[in-house]
This record gives C-alpha cells, sequence and structure tokens, in this order.
C-alpha cells in the first residue's frame, strides 16, 4: 500500500499553547482511519494545517505521488490537489439548492472564466443525480439546501466531497447529532468512500468507530498516543489513563 | 581665552572712565556745557566727543534729558551770553518777531521769553547725532529699571548700529540681573559680526554664534554670504558654486537673459515677438520668400526671419533656436558679493552648523506636531475603539457624535461667556448629550443588527446623513466658534524653531487621560471585566448572570460619551461645522484598524503612525496638505496589506478563525 | 426563481432561460421609446430636455447600482469606491470633450490669425484655456490621450478596470473582507477624491472639467436632439448591463459568487480561488461603474472631485439597499426610485409642510428624511422594495430561526431569502 499523506514532525503553538506538538502521522491510498482523543488533542487543528487553513510552525507535509508539500499551497490549491474536507457542523451553501450545491462541488475546473463559460451538460447532470440518489436527496435537489434537516445537511456536505473526487477525504465528527438509523447510513457512505480513496475520520463517539472497524490513531496533547485497532488502543494503558484521567 | 581677557578688560575700562570723571561733581549742568562750550559751539564730529561725554558722565539727573534734546534739536544758545536753554515756539510779537519760550536746563522752568534772533539753535549733524544717540543709549543700558534696560536692548537689536556697540560693551560690566547681562553679551557679538573693529573680531563673533538658533543671528549672518549670479566662457576662480542652467534653481531662459545682460550674447527674440515680426512683414502672401502657409513650424519661421535679416528689414538677433547653443557655450555661478574670505568663510561654517541645529530642532519640532496629530487622532478614535475595537460595532455616526460634543460646548458657550468655567461645563455636558445619544442608537438600532456588521455600516450611516443635516438645520452652515479660554492661548516655545501651541498640549493631555481613564475600566473595574466577558463570549456571560444588553449599552454609551468630549477639544482647535465629525470618520476608522483592532495601545501606534505620517509627508511638501494626506491614505492601505490584523494583531485561535 | 435542475427541457438559449430578463427589456424598451416621443427633440415636448437629461443620467445611476448589486448583493463585498470608478470613467471621458471642444475653438480663433498657427502654439493655446483656472499653462502629461476619442474611451474602460485589479488584488490577496474591507475602499475613495481636489493633480483640481454637454463638432445640434441621443445610448447600456449581469450570476459563476457572500471558507475548501473570483467581479463591476459614468457626467455638464467622496458611494450602497440587494431589478429600482424622489425633494418641487409653529421645507429637511427612512428599511425591510414583489408572488422564507444564511459579514440574512 502507498503513502498518500505523510505529516512529519509538525508543530503549531497558539500564544505559548502546542496545540501540534512534533506529530508525525501517515495514511494510505485507500486506507479508512478513525483519529479519536480527548478534547484538545489537536484533532481539529491537525485537519486545519493538512487543509491549509493553519500553517504550521514547523514540519514537513508530503502529499500524492510526486511528493508534493502541501505546506505552500493555498486552501483552494490543496482542495484541487484532492483533498476534501468536511467540517463538524454542516457548512452547505443554504441559500441554494441542493442540485446547485453538489453541482458547484463536481470535479471541474475551478478558474474564474472556466465558471463563468461552464454549461451543465447531460454527464454531470446524471453525476448530480446519482450523488443525490446516494445520500437520499434525491426528491430534494430543487430545494433551497436551507431548509434541510440537520441530518440531511450532513449528508449534502458528504455529498458534496464525494463529488469533488478527493483522494483524501477529512471528515469532522460526521455523526455529531444523528439518530441512529442516520448514523448507520453514514457508516455506510464512509466505508463506501474508503474503498476508492483515503479517509479520515475524526470521531468521539466509540461506538462509531467500533462499526467503521478500521485502524485507529488517538491523539494526545499533540502527537500520536498510540496506533493499531481500536481493541489495540483501548487496551494500551497510556489510552486508558488519558481518557480515565490518572 | 586671552582674547576674552583682553576684552573684559577693555570693557571694563571703558566703562569705568565715566565714572572717575564723574567724581568731580560738577553743580549743574548749565557748568557742564559751558566747560565744553567751545567744542559744542564747533559741532564737529572730530572734537565733539569729550563734551558728550563729560555730560554723559556728569552724574547729573538732567544729562540724559539735555542729550535727548540736544539730539533732537531743541537746545538752544543765547547769543548775548553763551547760556545754553531748551527752547520752544511762542508766537509772534507785535512786530512780528518769533518769540521763543526758553526754560532752564537745571530746573526745567520757563525763565524768558525772547526774540528768535537772539538765540541760535544747535543743529549737531547726523554723526554728532549718532554719537548722542550712543550715548543715551548707555544711560538707557545702565537705566535702575530692568524694563528701560530690556526695551533698550530691543531697540538696539531691531535697528542695530555701529556706534551701539561701545555703548553695549559699557553696559555690561555693572549689570546685575544676570538675564540681561547674557542678553547684552549676545548683542555685543550680534553686533560685533556686522560692526567689529577688525576682522579677526569679527570672525570669532560669527564663529561663536556655531549652532545658535535665533533668528536674528541669521539675519545677521546670511547677508555675509549673498551671491549674485554671472556668467562667463570660463569659470573664474573665485566662485561659490556653478550653476547649470536649465536644472538647479535658475531657467534657460533666466541663464540667457543673464547672457544679454553681460554683453556675451545677443537678445533673444521669442516665439510671440518672432511672430508679430513676421506678421509686420508680409509681402504678397510671402514672408522672408517663405509662403505664408508653409509658417506653421517653428523651423520655417526662423528661415523665414533669418532671411528678413538678411535683408536687413529686421534686428539680427537670436531665437529660441540658439538659446541652448549660447548656453552650452558659457558657464553660470553664483559669487559672493561680499569680498572678506575669512568672513565669508567663518560665516559659512556657522550656518552649516546652525543649519544642522535648525534641522535637529525641526525634527523635535516634527515630532512634536506628529505628536499633537497623533493625540487629535487617538483622541477622536478612542471612542471608536471602544464601540468598534473593543464591541465590534462600526458605528459612521461616530464622526457627528464628536460634532454633537462641540455644538454643546458652543451651546454652552452662548449661556456661559466665562470661557474656562463653560469649558468645564461642557465637557461632562458634552458626555452627557452623547452619552445619551449613544445609547439611544444602540437601543433602537444597533441591537438588531449584531452581528451584521455591513447592514450596521449602512444604518448607522443613515443616522450619520441625518444627524448632519439636523445640525445644518439648526445651526446653519456657517463655522460656529468654539473659543479656549485665554490661558489656552499663547505657545510654549523652546526656541526660536520648537514651539507647540498650549491647546495642543491640552489635547495631549487629554489623549494621555483618556488612555488612562480606558486601561482602569477596561482592567480594574466590574464594568470592564463584565465588557470583555461579553464581547468575549455573550451566552456564557449571560448565564453568569451577566446582562448582556445592559452591559452592551453601557459601553456603546461610554465610547459615544468620549466622542463628545473628544467633539469639545477638537472643536477648540478647528472651527465647529456640521461636517467636523465627518472630516475626522475615515482617519478614525484608519487609526483603529492600522493599531490592530481591539487593542487600546495598538489604537495608540496607529494614532501615533498616522500622525507622524502625515506630518512627515508634510514636512517633504509643505505647501499641500491635500498630497499629504493622499499618500497617507496610500500608504495605510499598503500598510494593510503586510499587516491585515494591524501592528498589535490578536493572536492566538480566536484570531485565526 | 431556480429552475427545475434534473428536467431536460432547460432552454438552450439564456434569454428564454430567463423570463425576467425579457420582461425588464420590454419595459426599459418601452420606456425609452415613451421618453423619445415625449421628449422636445423628437417627439411632442411633453418633457422637458432637462428632464429628459434627468432620466438618462438616472439609466446610469441604476447601470452602477447593477455593478453594486453584483459585487455587494451577490458576492458580499461591501465597496464603498464604486462611485469612485464612476468619476473615474466621467473624468476620462471629460478629458476628450474638453479637450477636443477647446481645440475647436482655438483652432477657430486661430485661423484668423495672419500666419498659421504651430502645433506648439495650437497645444499652448489648448493648455492654457483649459487650465488658466488652476495656474498652468502646460497640458499634465496625463492629457496625452486627451486628443483620441477612441484611446479616452479606451481609458474609460481600462483606468477603473485597473485600479480595481491592483487595488482588489492587493486587498483580496491579503484577506482583507467585511467591514475591514469597506473601511478600505472608503479609504481609497478619499484618497482619490483628495488628489483630485489638488490644483497640481492635472484635472483642474476642485473647478472639476466643465462644458461636457457640448459635443465637439456638433455645437449647431440642439441640447434637446444631444439629450435623447444619451438617453437612447444610457438606455442600451443599462439594456446591455442587465443582460451581462444576469448571464454572469445565472451560471456556476453565479452560484460560486453567492457562495462566496454566504461562506467563502467553504468555497475555498471547495477548491475554488475566492481571491480570483472576487477580483474578476471586483473589476468587472469596476468597468461597469466606469462606462455607467462615462455616460453620466456628459448628461451632466460637469464633474468635479465632490461626485467622487466616499458619501456618493454610501448612497450607491444606500440604493441598492432600498431597493432590495441581490436581485437586479432592485438596484435597478431602488437606484432609480431613491435618486428621481431625491431630485424632485430637493429640487424644491416638493411642498412645504407646514405645522404652524414649524415649516418644514424639504430642501433642508429631505436628506434627514432619506437618512431615517434608511435606517427603517436595514432594520425593517431588509428586502427593500424589491421584498414587495415576493409579496406579490407569494415567495415564502426559509425559516432559519433568525440565524443569518452563512457566517460570513455578507451573507444573506434570514429575511433577505425568498424562494
Amino acid at each position: 500500500m502507498t503513502t498518500l499523506l505523510e505529516v512529519s514532525g509538525v508543530s503549531k503553538t497558539f500564544d505559548g499553547f502546542k496545540a501540534i506538538n512534533n506529530l508525525s502521522f501517515q495514511i494510505g491510498e485507500r486506507e479508512l482511519r478513525a483519529v479519536i482523543g480527548p478534547n484538545g488533542a489537536g484533532k481539529t487543528t491537525f485537519m486545519d494545517i493538512v487543509t491549509g487553513k493553519t500553517r504550521p510552525d514547523e514540519g514537513r507535509i508530503v502529499y500524492g505521488d510526486k511528493g508534493a508539500s502541501l505546506l505552500k499551497m493555498s486552501e483552494s490549491r490543496i482542495a484541487q490537489a484532492g483533498i476534501g474536507r468536511k467540517f463538524q457542523r454542516p457548512t452547505v451553501f443554504e441559500d441554494q439548492t441542493v442540485f446547485d450545491n453538489l453541482m458547484m462541488a463536481l470535479k471541474n475546473k475551478r478558474g474564474p472564466i472556466a465558471a463563468l463559460l461552464y454549461r451543465l451538460d447531460q454527464r454531470d447532470r446524471e453525476k448530480v443525480a446519482a450523488l443525490a440518489e446516494s445520500i437520499g436527496l434525491r426528491a430534494s435537489l430543487p430545494r433551497p439546501a436551507g431548509e434541510l434537516s440537520h441530518g440531511q445537511k450532513q449528508w449534502l456536505e458528504i455529498g458534496m466531497l464525494l463529488a469533488q473526487e478527493p483522494k483524501l477525504l477529512l471528515v469532522d465528527e460526521p455523526a455529531a447529532g444523528m439518530t441512529p438509523a442516520e448514523r448507520e447510513h453514514t457508516t455506510d457512505l464512509l466505508k463506501e468512500a474508503a474503498k476508492t480513496r483515503a479517509v479520515v475520520v475524526v470521531e468521539h463517539d466509540m461506538e462509531f468507530v467500533r462499526r467503521l472497524d478500521c485502524k485507529v490513531t488517538v491523539l494526545h496533547e499533540g502527537s500520536v498516543l498510540a496506533e493499531g485497532s481500536l481493541d489495540h488502543v483501548t487496551k494500551n494503558q497510556d489510552v486508558i489513563d488519558v481518557y480515565l484521567g490518572r | 581665552m586671552a582674547r576674552l581677557m583682553k576684552a573684559a578688560l577693555l570693557l571694563l575700562a571703558l566703562s569705568v572712565a565715566p565714572f572717575i570723571a564723574a567724581a568731580q561733581e560738577p553743580s549743574s549742568i548749565q557748568q557742564v556745557l559751558q566747560e565744553h562750550r567751545d567744542a559744542i559751539e564747533k559741532s564737529s564730529r572730530r572734537t565733539i566727543g569729550p563734551a558728550i561725554d563729560a555730560i554723559a558722565a556728569s552724574g547729573l539727573p538732567q544729562a540724559p534729558e539735555v542729550l535727548r534734546r540736544w539730539q533732537e534739536k531743541e537746545l538752544w544758545q543765547r547769543e548775548a551770553d553763551g547760556l545754553f536753554f531748551y527752547a520752544e515756539e511762542a508766537g509772534e510779537d507785535p512786530a512780528g518777531e518769533d518769540l521763543l519760550r526758553l526754560f532752564d536746563l537745571d530746573q526745567v522752568s520757563e525763565v524768558d521769553v525772547v526774540p528768535e534772533d537772539d538765540m541760535a539753535q544747535l543743529k549737531p549733524n547726523s554723526g554728532i547725532r549718532n554719537m548722542i544717540g550712543a550715548a543715551l543709549v548707555r544711560f538707557q543700558l545702565s537705566d535702575p529699571d530692568p524694563q528701560v534696560r530690556l526695551s533698550g536692548l530691543d531697540s538696539i537689536s531691531r535697528d542695530p548700529e555701529a556706534s551701539h556697540l561701545t555703548a553695549l560693551r559699557a553696559a555690561i560690566v555693572d549689570e546685575e540681573d544676570t538675564s540681561i547681562r547674557a542678553r547684552k553679551e549676545r548683542l555685543v557679538r550680534l553686533l560685533e559680526v556686522r560692526f567689529g573693529e577688525d576682522t579677526a573680531t569679527r570672525v570669532a563673533a560669527i564663529r561663536s554664534f556655531a549652532g545658535d538658533l535665533g533668528v536674528d543671528v541669521r539675519g545677521a549672518l546670511n547677508p555675509l554670504v549673498t551671491t549674485e549670479l554671472g556668467a562667463a566662457k570660463v569659470l573664474p576662480e573665485d566662485v561659490a558654486r556653478e550653476i547649470r542652467p536649465g536644472k538647479d534653481t535658475l531657467s534657460a531662459e533666466d541663464a540667457y537673459t543673464l547672457l544679454v545682460r553681460a554683453d556675451l550674447a545677443p537678445p533673444l527674440i521669442d516665439r510671440a515677438e518672432q511672430k508679430s515680426a513676421l506678421e509686420a512683414n508680409i509681402d504678397n502672401g510671402m514672408v522672408g520668400g517663405v509662403a505664408i502657409a508653409e509658417l506653421d513650424t517653428n523651423a520655417a519661421r526662423d528661415q523665414a526671419y533669418a532671411n528678413l535679416a538678411q535683408a536687413g528689414i529686421v534686428d539680427a538677433v537670436a531665437t529660441e533656436s540658439d538659446l541652448d547653443d549660447a548656453l552650452a557655450a558659457h558657464v553660470f555661478f553664483e559669487r559672493y558679493t561680499l569680498d572678506e574670505p575669512e568672513i565669508i568663510s567663518a560665516a559659512l561654517d556657522t550656518l552649516r552648523s546652525i543649519d544642522r541645529t535648525v534641522s535637529l530642532n525641526q525634527f523635535f519640532d516634527l515630532v512634536l506636531d506628529a505628536l499633537s496629530l497623533g493625540s487629535i487622532y487617538f483622541l477622536a478614535a478612542i471612542g471608536l475603539a471602544i464601540t468598534f475595537g473593543v464591541m465590534g460595532v462600526i458605528n459612521m455616526a461616530h464622526g457627528e457624535f464628536i460634532m454633537m460634543g462641540a455644538y454643546t460646548g458652543y451651546v454652552v458657550q452662548q449661556f456661559i461667556p466665562d470661557y474656562t468655567l463653560s469649558i468645564i461645563v461642557a465637557l461632562p455636558l458634552a458626555f452627557a448629550v452623547t452619552f445619551a445619544a449613544g445609547v439611544a442608537m444602540e437601543r433602537l438600532v444597533i441591537r438588531w443588527l449584531y452581528h451584521r456588521p455591513l447592514e450596521t455600516l449602512l444604518a448607522t450611516f443613515g443616522i450619520s446623513i441625518a444627524l448632519q443635516q439636523l445640525a445644518k438645520n439648526i445651526f446653519g452652515t456657517q463655522a460656529r466658534p468654539l473659543t479656549a479660554p485665554d490661558w489656552l492661548g499663547g505657545a510654549l516655545s523652546f526656541n526660536d524653531v520648537v514651539s507647540i501651541s498650549y491647546i495642543r498640549i491640552a489635547i495631549f493631555v487629554l489623549a494621555l487621560i483618556f488612555l488612562g481613564l480606558f486601561l482602569l475600566v477596561m482592567n480594574r473595574t466590574r464594568l470592564g471585566l463584565e465588557v470583555r466577558a461579553v464581547t468575549q463570549n455573550p451566552r456564557m456571560a449571560a448565564s453568569m448572570g451577566i446582562n448582556p444588553d445592559r452591559i452592551n449599552m453601557l459601553t456603546f454609551g461610554l465610547g459615544s460619551g468620549i466622542a463628545g468630549i473628544a467633539g469639545v477639544a477638537i472643536g477648540l482647535y478647528a472651527k465647529v461645522t456640521s461636517e467636523l465629525g465627518a472630516d475626522y470618520i475615515v482617519q478614525s476608522f484608519m487609526t483603529v484598524v492600522v493599531g490592530g483592532v481591539g487593542n487600546i495601545w495598538g489604537t495608540l501606534l496607529g494614532a501615533g503612525l498616522i500622525g507622524f505620517l502625515q506630518k512627515s509627508i508634510e514636512w517633504f511638501n509643505p505647501s499641500n496638505t491635500l498630497a499629504a494626506q493622499t499618500y497617507m491614505i496610500l500608504f495605510i492601505i499598503l500598510f494593510i496589506q503586510f499587516r491585515p490584523k494591524g501592528i498589535i494583531a490578536l493572536k492566538g485561535r480566536a484570531a485565526e478563525a | 426563481m431556480t429552475d427545475i435542475p434534473l428536467s431536460n427541457k432547460r432552454p438552450r438559449f439564456f434569454l428564454a432561460a430567463n423570463p425576467s430578463v425579457l420582461v425588464f427589456l420590454a419595459l426599459l424598451g418601452l420606456f425609452t421609446l415613451g421618453v423619445t416621443l415625449l421628449s422636445e427633440g423628437a417627439g411632442t415636448g411633453a418633457l422637458s430636455t432637462s428632464f429628459v437629461k434627468t432620466l438618462g443620467k438616472t439609466l446610469c445611476l441604476c447601470l452602477v447600482a447593477i455593478a453594486m448589486d453584483l459585487v455587494w448583493g451577490y458576492c458580499g463585498i461591501l465597496s464603498l469606491g464604486h462611485f469612485a470608478f464612476f468619476g473615474i470613467g466621467g473624468y476620462a471621458i471629460g478629458m476628450w470633450l474638453m479637450y477636443a471642444r477647446t481645440e475647436l475653438i482655438v483652432m477657430e480663433s486661430l485661423t484668423s490669425a495672419t500666419l498659421p498657427p504651430t502645433s506648439q502654439e495650437v497645444s499652448d493655446a489648448i493648455a492654457s484655456q483649459i487650465f488658466g483656472v488652476v495656474g498652468a499653462s502646460e497640458l499634465p502629461s496625463i492629457w496625452v490621450f486627451a486628443h483620441s476619442l477612441p484611446l479616452q474611451l479606451l481609458a474609460v474602460i481600462i483606468v477603473p478596470g485597473l485600479l480595481a485589479l491592483v487595488f482588489g488584488w492587493l486587498a483580496f490577496r491579503s484577506r482583507v473582507t467585511g467591514v475591514y474591507l469597506s473601511i478600505l475602499t472608503q479609504a481609497m475613495t478619499l484618497a482619490l477624491s483628495l488628489y483630485l481636489f489638488q490644483n497640481d493633480s492635472g484635472l483642474r483640481g476642485n473647478n472639476g472639467l466643465s462644458g461636457l454637454q457640448n459635443l465637439p463638432g456638433l455645437d449647431d445640434m440642439p441640447q434637446s436632439i444631444i439629450s435623447v441621443w444619451f438617453f437612447w445610448a444610457s438606455a442600451l447600456a443599462l439594456a446591455l448591463g442587465y443582460l451581462l449581469a444576469n448571464w454572469v450570476i445565472s451560471g456556476k459563476f453565479g452560484n460560486v459568487i453567492r457562495g462566496i457572500r454566504d461562506d467563502e471558507a467553504r468555497v475555498r475548501f471547495l477548491g475554488y480561488s475566492v481571491e480570483g473570483y472576487k477580483l474578476f467581479i471586483f473589476t468587472l463591476t469596476a468597468v461597469i461603474a466606469g462606462i455607467a459614468g462615462a455616460l453620466y457626467y456628459p448628461q451632466a455638464g460637469i464633474i468635479n472631485p465632490a461626485e467622487i467622496a466616499p458619501i456618493a458611494s454610501i448612497y450607491l450602497a444606500v440604493w441598492v439597499a432600498i431597493g432590495g440587494r441581490g436581485r437586479l431589478y432592485g438596484a435597478v429600482i431602488g437606484a432609480a426610485f431613491v435618486s428621481l424622489v431625491s431630485s424632485w425633494f430637493t429640487g424644491g418641487q416638493a411642498p412645504d409642510v407646514n405645522l404652524g409653529f414649524y415649516t418644514i421645507k424639504w430642501v433642508d429637511w429631505w436628506t434627514v428624511l432619506l437618512g431615517l427612512s434608511f435606517v427603517l428599511v436595514t432594520l425593517f425591510a431588509p428586502k427593500g422594495i424589491g421584498g414587495l414583489f415576493d409579496l406579490l408572488f407569494h415567495r415564502h422564507l426559509i425559516d432559519r430561526h433568525g440565524a443569518d444564511l452563512g457566517p460570513d459579514q455578507g451573507s444573506k440574512r434570514e429575511e433577505e431569502t425568498g424562494q
């Protein structure tokens, strides 16, 4: 299995607080990975750094076959390079229809001129339809996204991520605020997605992680505490200490 | 040092001499005059000296009066007995003879009325009058009243003469007031620059002024190094500097005029004269053999004119095309008018050192100016630092609150004529008025638009134009005066270059007070704590029992109230108009943004930076404050590119979100 | 508003897909025809020439309002600089108008001279004619193209475009957004107007450029005819501008910029370069504003730096907000309504209101009324006049329990939605 993303020795300090401390992390091309950790472990900052929202103080982030460094790329360049991100709270364009949301996310040229001259063709129309089908929003396509329920927005956002056809998917607490049935659906979506790409899921909920059935990385105080199967890490004494308190 | 000693001894000798003479105690002034009667009658510059000295040295109280009257030709001599009297016209006797009324010199009482023919008027010539004047000056300079001495010094420095030098030197030794003595000594040196007995004295005097900032020094030195322009084929050796026409300060036209005046070039005919000369010589559709229709280029006109000149119809003169050649063939230079190289070089050295000191002091002056401008900006912006910086509410009507404060001051002055009292009343009243206005605005408008800063901007803009027009409707469009009390008039001047008006100092102090007040309220009071809590996390603050509504209202009121006080201060220094606030609003926002939102020290730095920047740009181009403002804003726009969060940026996760 | 995306019957042609555009163009056409027929120059004369000019100017203001709506209503950038671009367009065309007319006058006076003038004499005479008021007699270097209409027309487009490009690049690159960007654009406008106020700016300082209503070489043509020509040109420009703006917002580009308005970061994580889009729309609208200005000022006859003062740009935002931002016809209605009502009140036509103890003169009180009504619109009718159309067509709000549609400062408010 080849490595898709390699983070090595990354640190980030906010006002003296070390959010990320010499973190190293790897993920393969088609892999599902769960990242867990207590509050303040640096999960969200880690995602911010990979997606270019936050610049680390030191360290390297290498991505893709060509070994490109992400540190010099803007957020939009990183996204174009195939890294998609889902935020903790669902963020969709509420003023626009579900169709427009998905259509914007479709993998196409991203420049202003290209967008100006873009014409919706049959192929894209079908892609949107298929995506909508898979996230269960087929019937809601003409509705404004602002009218969707919380869970539907989460799915729409996942659908938008998939529409980008990313090589690496970063998902921040996808199951927050979902009913058990919705959670199950979400698990399936993520597992399905991981068959063709790398998916990193940040989650608090152990049940959800267990259902994902994948390798788990435990973060604590900005660095990796343990890594392995869920059973393996939950037996780790350090992890138990951190979660239960000493 | 030795030279100084010598000079001091000389001065001592000169000043003591008259008082030795005075020891003989003449009984009356008439007696003194009679002793020197021959010299006085002869009235010659060469011989009169002892007579004047004797009067001056007599120690009699009447002496200065006699000298003054003598100088003003009011002293007469009776031909019969040679006695001297003051006299004034007393009409005519029945025979038509002019009469004079005589007064005794010692008693200053009327003694007789005599026909004018019996009397001879003393008519000192200008040389003698100067000598008398010098003697009088000595009296003035030694007068027991320091005010008289000072005014004597003033009149000398206003209109210095060579004769004053001796008098001044004589008046130094027994001067007891040290500051007057210092002035006298300085004035002596100043007079020596111009009237020193020999070159060495003058050079020493000139050099002693190195680094002196006085305008009078520069006034005395500059004439020594005046230059005149000259032109020649080859550069003479004694020039001050060479000048290239077209560059430097000499335009090509002026340079050519110089050549013409020095008979080095023929007079120039300009294009307009050439044209009229050509027009005057039109001959059958041709001028000098060139068809009129072709005369639409300068070359063709030059040709036609040359043809006419050859034919002897017009004077052969240079045309503008010849100008460059003539200029290239000559050199231009400045030469000192004074022919004393030692003095010139001493003066140049001294002027250079003065220039250095002047620029240093100008820099200090600039710093003071910049500080005071900065404190005005700070004062205008500090309210914004609260409403915009702390609360994040963008209030475009902030400028109008400043204006309201200023008008409050104006209205108060209509009722309380005492300026000091009215300002003392106006400050809290302005705070109250704008506090109320701010609270009303927060309650009615702004609280519905929290988290919608762009809408807040537009809504408060609406209030801003309404308030401005309202002020126009109430107070009219003309500027209203807000007069500062007398003790705020005038300026504190450190020397002839550095000065600052008291009102600016007051504004600076006020700015400092507000800074302290702000820090106190924000960091040391319950209100400040609650304000910080509400702005950081309103929901959490609410759950801790703080009423965010009340806090927002109070904070906004406080920011607005401070704007009102700033208005009074600004009104004192600028005229009060309805546009007063609008003039400051963009700069105020810039101050807050440049400094870094949410940090009062940032606002302070921002105000300082903007003040310095504007004053520095004005310094480079003093005639154009508009340009200074333009460039300052451009600089700020660029500055924000590189420090988008201002000088003092908030750090941490909150800032990155 | 939105098409039914999955039916493949979406019309191929842009106009057919946007029937509202057709309605707008038809109304504009009818209005133009009506004004033409009633004008002094080409019809019954029921409308005075000055009123035709006012209407023509209003059309230009509608055009710049459309530009403002694109940049603010659709992209969320509250620019307080678009009236500066408008002014620059006016100055660019004004330079040619003034130069060309002065050149004609100078040539006429010089032909009667005995000798034919040299080119130097001509340009000196023009320069002293134009710049005598500011005590200069040489043509400043920025007037080097003033003799050429095509070049100055090019300047109408290029100068505002370039300024917007440079300014936008600087501002967007360093991620200045929200009110900071507004303040920055306001500062730019202030700097420009202060610069123009200087006598040595090369544009006649506070005298500005005047006599622009006279077209060079058309002295015989009465203003009544010229006003109709300009009215037509303004109407045409407004029609084209409306079409262009509608085309820009109805495609994917429109989706992206509306996305930027509501949630810029999200758009960025979709892989769109937000800065590029903002720069594009900022520059495009600056050019539209420049063109509008170039048509406005020949009808106004005079342009001076006061026109460019920051307050004018804020008024522009006010028009768009009163009309209803985020809908193009709203911007047109807002600009037309406010500017016409404004000139009615300030022109002294509005009857005074006698309260017994005080007589309200509208010349004095109109600004107060406008300011307050603007506050009321912002507070109670965020959709502006355009909201009336929503009532008409029974469009409903998205219920967001009072939350905005996105986290950004320019995002839509709940009350502004309507589907």
